[in-house]
């Protein structure tokens, strides 16, 4: 028996890892594979309390988490190539045309 | 942990892609732990297999070099650090509040079985099952496009609306003559 909180820990550990990646790195691939960390932590404590309440409900989300997921990537991916293809740059901090 | 850990350390995007590679691993062993199997097994296929591959051939197509650091804005730096200080606490004051009436969870009892779940998927959710399947395709679709070489797409509606400028000319200095 493991207490529920040692994975609730565990889960907010994975997303504040992805959080900060989100913020300090500047190669937008990293940023991505942050965002997959970020969802990977809520799927944790999903499975973590459906394992608890012996409810399969939770299972079915982290499913359909992981499909979102997977649509994200594959066009947040497809962005990625096209901004590299315009700008020459993976640097987030060069793609500033919207900054004031 | 250490893989994410790890992510954040390395500047390679290689080298962030295989510790993320780690990570999804040590979840998908954690959910089985958890007694969901079907889940495990997504992980593994999705996460680690597909989205990685996609990660890994965008890395190689771009040729993705080691980043260089940036001084980040001080604004961030303001507001960041007292924020995450001031979450942090709240976290750990609500796990510590709450730490009596915490339930425990039981380890190696498998009872998120693939037959319950489709069960579940296709009787109760469903309407969110079809919309996931409408989701996925505009996905893919959109990806598609936005891959794809735009001038290819111009050419192509170019040639399916009208010949080009020059063609027409030829055709009409031929009928002149």
């Amino acid at each position: 028996m493991v207490p529920l909180s040692y994975y609730l820990v565990l889960s907010g550990i994975l997303f504040v890892c992805g959080v900060l990646g989100f913020l300090i790195k500047r190669n937008i691939i990293t940023i991505f594979m942050s965002i997959e960390l970020m969802l990977n932590g809520v799927n944790l404590s999903f499975v973590a309390f459906a394992a608890q309440w012996q409810s399969l409900s939770g299972q079915v989300f982290v499913f359909f988490v992981m499909v979102v997921a997977a649509a994200e990537a594959a066009v947040g991916l497809a962005i990625i190539i096209a901004v590299y293809r315009t700008r020459e740059t993976l640097n987030v901090d060069q793609v500033n045309l919207l900054k004031l | 942990m250490a893989g994410a850990v790890n992510l954040l350390v390395q500047s390679h995007p290689i080298n962030s892609a295989l510790s993320l590679i780690v990570v999804m691993g040590s979840l998908a062993a954690e959910y089985l732990l958890l007694g969901a199997e079907f889940v495990a097994a997504v992980q593994v296929i999705v996460y680690a297999g597909a989205i990685m591959v996609l990660f890994l051939i965008t890395i190689m197509l771009l040729n993705a070099g080691k980043e260089e650091r940036t001084k980040g804005s001080r604004v961030a730096v303001l507001i960041g650090v007292p924020g995450v200080t001031i979450g942090a606490l709240l976290v750990a004051w609500t796990l510590v509040g709450r730490s009596s009436t915490t339930h425990s969870v039981s380890i190696g009892a498998l009872w998120g079985a693939p037959k319950d779940i489709a069960r579940l998927l296709f009787r109760d959710f469903l309407l969110p099952f079809e919309v996931t399947s409408v989701l996925i395709l505009i996905a893919i679709m959109g990806a598609v496009v936005l891959a794809s070489r735009p001038e290819a797409i111009v050419r192509r509606h170019r040639s399916d609306e009208a010949p080009p400028q020059e063609t027409r000319e030829l055709v009409a200095t031929g009928k002149d003559h």
